[in-house]
């Protein structure tokens, strides 16, 4: 498992004369969760829109899944799954409606795509709620239910841009409960976040402040760096050096 | 106050950051008026006239001459058959045939009555029938000449003078349709467009909780689109008299007093469109339909109201447009003063105060 | 093409899930089918006449009569001056003045000579130009009579008349709305066309589910098809309910060939719906693709000739008409539904049609990003 995920080396991205993401170097491990916390505004964002695919860096590589994220982007796209803080589902369409386009998009067949659909929908325990329009699921629901769908082809890669933000802890734990079974899946899960009790949860992080990353290890090892007890304080050391205000 | 302000500022800077929003907040009023000016204009003229001469002879010829002076016409010479002619209409190259027979001019000097046959493409028949009616023209006057050399007894001339627009130019006509129907555009489908935006982003509940008083709300939000429609009220005017060399005859302030009255009736109606519409898609459709199309046909500036069905009539006594359009042709182009509008006025401020009352009840119900 | 399914499948549900686009496709046109040739009528009628007659004679009172019982004109309210009924006009309750000046009959009849005075409100210039067209050729004809009444035999030379035969091809009853509702149709397909298509993708930008587009593998042109294949039906849709409409409440029959203006509209659906796309993936919200939208559909419907005549412009919106599709296919669709043009005839129309479409699409094929 010691397989290299990703791989990013002095990756950075300007807009203007303003650099969002500055020269960051890192591996992620095959099966691991990759943890990208910083505050507002550091840049996690941005990076993980790199790493999708889903905008050029301006220097410095990467590669994700082996493939290159400046030529290669289309292949990546192929290995990964996305769920961003924005809502990513369709309101309009009914909860099986999504999972048959998002799955049906992905290149899985009609009976995959009605095994999986069911199995995702009674692991969830919402199957009498298939015809439901998503737009009146309660948010928590469509969450876990966007990360569902998000790894429904069993992708290399997941990136979970704060997937968290707006629900309450117990659901906050249950979608972590998801986030542990993928990877046991073997699923790599890159995750962003600014929740520090989220970043125990996961097995490596960093810390990323102005654009920079400052510290990359365990938990344990970071608050034994820091000589401190909680990711709290590793947080709140390093962000107090912050130039740039979260907005 | 200082709220108030506050919340206007923030209005322009959403408006005014929008590039794209913009080119349609300055774009269509400018891009209005040129195409108007220029283009809509209900004269005919370079009509391609088929014209076959079997005749060849002096009298054929004189007439032919007088349609290719005539500035109406643009002639190609060519013997047609009638089927040819058909498919030459069919590929719409040709817009009508005018035919001379042979021995034309004998028959005209011998038996004093000869013919011409003229075949108009009658699929559009307001063309058709204008061409035919310059054909006439042409060919009158040639008799007319004709006629000068004996003398003609009885005669009465008419002394025509076109009032207000001796060149008959589209123009005049227009300007003040165009000017409604741009006030109205941006008034209200644009303020009920950004309004339902604010609905649909969730952000309107984050300012109805903010200390700001509702009412002031509203307001800050329609202050931006009122400048915007007073800056293209100028822009209007000043480019019908640099560019379209139309004269302003009448009072600017009387001008000015009636355009801002009009505007508070079209804000109100977007406030309107705003309250109701769920989506700006439907907030777009909606005021499309209820206000774009109606003031575009109804006002009385694209189409003649006297020929339109009586409910239609009706209904466009209805629209505050209707004496918008009323009021600027008097004032602007007629050089009239208040004592012949009043009446138009007082209506148009009749509907507004409906319409503003209209609107603050119905906010007053979405709080409680 | 399996994505190309799923896609599909997405877009009807969406479409015909929405209330406000069923209503814009299917109750709109005909509300507007109905409503616009009526209201659309360019005939010139009921023009009122206010006559000033300071000669109260037998002719004046016979000239008078003669122009009110034309079906053209209307008598405005009697006034004893001028300025009595240039009052008339500026209060909009007359359109033209005659003045019939005092000793009218005397001067005629020994003078063998007298003039008229006509005051046209011009501000309405077609109105003003076939009003008093048709006002001249009362007076001629009255003119005429009067002549042949005095006139004695071998006094002087028999006039020399040119007899005018006019033939009115396509449209022998001179129909507006013969005219008008094929154009009319046009417009309305285009203005739902542009604007829904624009629309969409700036929808999904606002909502956020683009994003979620962009990551997976979906080649864009399938995106794109995606998009435009439902709204293309839908515009097959919205054409078919018009013909009907046109037909049920005008009566209108194509004289030419249905399927010839359906193989017309589909590449000509092509092109529009590029055109929306395009102007989609330059926008960010709706509100900007909307004003977009908007400012060109106005530009292109009015010099698309389906109001005025494109012969009468400049040359510069003549160019413009040139490169608009609107104009190409309003005037196809007059050609084969009033007179009954053929594959040949409207060939160079649809040339120029599928070349802007190609233009416009790989436009926005190449314009539409993934990756920023």
């Amino acid at each position: 498992m010691s397989e290299i995920a990703i791989k990013a080396d002095k990756l950075t991205k300007k807009f203007d004369d303003f650099v969002a993401v500055d020269a960051i170097t890192f591996d992620v491990k095959q099966g691991e969760i990759f943890g990208f916390v910083g505050a507002n505004g550091a840049g996690k964002t941005t990076a993980m829109r790199i790493l999708c695919g889903l905008s050029k860096p301006t220097s410095g590589s990467a590669t994700v899944a082996g493939f290159d994220v400046y030529k290669e982007t289309e292949k990546i796209k192929r290995n990964i799954g996305y769920m961003s803080q924005k809502f990513s589902l369709y309101d309009d369409l009914t909860v099986m409606e999504n999972i048959t386009f998002y799955a049906g998009i992905y290149g899985l067949s009609d009976k995959e795509i009605k095994d999986r659909g069911e199995s995702l929908l009674s692991q969830l325990g919402i199957s009498h709620e298939a015809k439901t329009f998503v737009a009146s699921l309660p948010l928590g629901w469509k969450q876990k239910l966007a990360f569902s769908v998000a790894v429904i082809h069993e992708p290399k890669i997941v990136f979970l841009d704060e997937p968290t933000g707006g629900v309450d802890p117990v659901t906050r734990r249950q979608f972590w409960d998801l986030i542990y079974e993928a990877a046991d899946r073997g699923i790599t899960v890159f995750v962003t976040t600014h929740y520090m009790d989220e970043a125990e949860y996961c097995n490596r992080l960093t810390v990323m402040v102005d654009g920079k990353i400052d510290a990359l290890d365990t938990p344990t090892n970071l608050k034994k760096q820091f000589s401190v007890d909680s990711m709290d304080k590793v947080f709140y050391q390093l962000a107090r050096a912050a130039k740039r205000s979260g907005d | 106050m200082k709220q108030l302000l506050a919340f206007v500022r923030k209005e322009f800077y959403h408006v005014f950051r929008d590039k794209k929003t913009l080119l349609m907040l300055f774009g269509v009023p400018i891009a209005q008026i040129v195409l108007f000016g220029f283009t809509l204009t209900n004269e005919i003229k370079n009509s391609r006239i088929v014209v076959a001469d079997y005749a060849h002879d002096y009298a054929s010829q004189e007439i032919i001459r007088k349609i290719e002076a005539s500035r109406y016409f643009e002639v190609v010479k060519s013997n047609m058959s009638h089927d040819q002619i058909e498919t030459a209409f069919k590929t719409g190259t040709i817009k009508i045939a005018v035919i001379f027979p042979a021995n034309f001019y004998n028959d005209l000097s011998h038996l004093n009555k000869a013919q011409i046959q003229v075949i108009a493409d009658a699929s559009d028949p307001n063309t058709a029938t204008t061409l035919t009616s310059y054909l006439n023209n042409i060919i009158t006057d040639y008799q007319a000449q004709k006629a000068q050399q004996t003398k003609v007894p009885y005669l009465i001339t008419p002394e025509v003078k076109m009032l207000y627009n001796p060149e008959l130019l589209g123009a005049p006509n227009f300007v003040p349709g165009v000017m409604a129907l741009v006030l109205m555009l941006i008034c209200a489908m644009m303020t009920s467009i950004s309004i339902v935006k604010e609905k649909e982003m969730g952000t309107m509940e984050i300012l109805l909780v903010s200390p700001i008083r509702p009412f002031l709300l509203i307001i800050s939000k329609v202050i931006p689109y009122l400048i915007v429609s007073i800056i293209n009220l100028i822009t209007i005017l000043v480019l019908s008299v640099v560019l379209l060399h139309l004269e302003i005859k009448g009072s600017l302030l009387l001008l000015f007093f009636e355009s801002t009255l009009f505007i508070i009736s079209s804000l109100a109606l977007g406030l309107l469109i705003s309250v109701r519409a769920e989506s700006q898609m439907a907030a777009m459709m909606t005021s499309q339909m209820s206000l774009m199309l109606p003031t575009m046909l109804l006002t009385g500036f694209m189409f003649p109201i006297e020929n339109m069905p009586l409910p239609m009539q009706v209904l466009s006594y209805a629209l505050p447009s209707h004496y918008y359009y009323v009021i600027v042709k008097a004032v602007m182009l007629e050089g009239l003063g208040f004592m012949s509008i009043w009446k138009e006025t007082l209506i148009l401020a009749f509907i507004t105060t409906v319409l503003v009352v209209i609107n603050l009840r119905s906010f007053k119900i979405r709080l409680a | 093409m399996r994505t190309l399914k799923f896609l599909l499948q997405k877009e009807f549900k969406q479409i015909f899930r929405s209330k406000s686009i069923i209503f814009s496709i299917v109750f709109a046109p005909i509300i507007q089918l109905i409503l616009m040739p009526l209201a659309a009528n360019y005939d010139v009628k009921n023009i009122y006449v206010a006559f000033v007659d300071h000669d109260h004679s037998t002719y004046s009172q016979k000239l008078i009569n003669r122009v009110y019982s034309s079906i053209y004109f209307k008598a405005a309210p009697y006034s004893a001056s001028y300025d009595d009924a240039m009052h008339l006009i500026e209060q909009n309750k007359a359109d033209i003045i005659v003045e019939i000046p005092q000793g009218f009959e005397d001067n005629l009849v020994r003078e063998s000579h007298d003039k008229l005075y006509l005051a046209v409100n011009a501000i309405n210039g077609t109105k003003a130009g076939v009003g008093s067209g048709y006002l001249g050729a009362i007076i001629r004809d009255f003119n005429q009579d009067i002549q042949m009444q005095w006139k004695q035999p071998g006094h002087f030379a028999e006039a020399q008349t040119i007899d005018v035969v006019t033939n009115n091809w396509y449209n022998p009853y001179m129909s507006y709305f013969l005219f008008m509702v094929p154009g009319l149709m046009v417009s309305l397909l285009t203005g739902i066309g542009a604007f829904s298509a624009s629309l969409n993708i700036v929808r999904e930008k606002e909502i956020g589910t683009i994003e979620q587009i962009n990551v997976t593998p979906i080649r864009k042109y399938h995106f794109l098809l995606g998009k435009l294949i439902p709204y293309w039906c839908l515009g097959m849709i919205v054409f078919t309910i018009g013909m009907l409409v046109s037909r049920l409440v005008y009566g209108i029959v194509p004289v030419g060939s249905i399927p010839l203006l359906y193989g017309f509209l589909a590449v000509y659906l092509l092109t529009l719906l590029g055109a929306g796309l395009l102007i989609s993936t330059y926008s960010d919200t709706q509100q900007q693709a909307v004003s977009v939208a908007f400012f060109f559909v106005l530009i292109f419907n009015f010099i698309s000739g389906i109001f005025t005549p494109i012969d009468s412009m400049p040359e510069w919106a003549k160019a413009l008409a040139y490169i608009s599709p609107i104009s190409h296919f309003a005037q196809v669709m007059r050609m084969v539904v009033l007179k009954g043009s053929t594959w040949p005839d409207v060939l160079p129309h649809l040339g120029a049609v599928f070349a802007l479409g190609v233009v416009l699409n790989t436009w926005a094929v190449l314009n539409y990003r993934k990756t920023t």
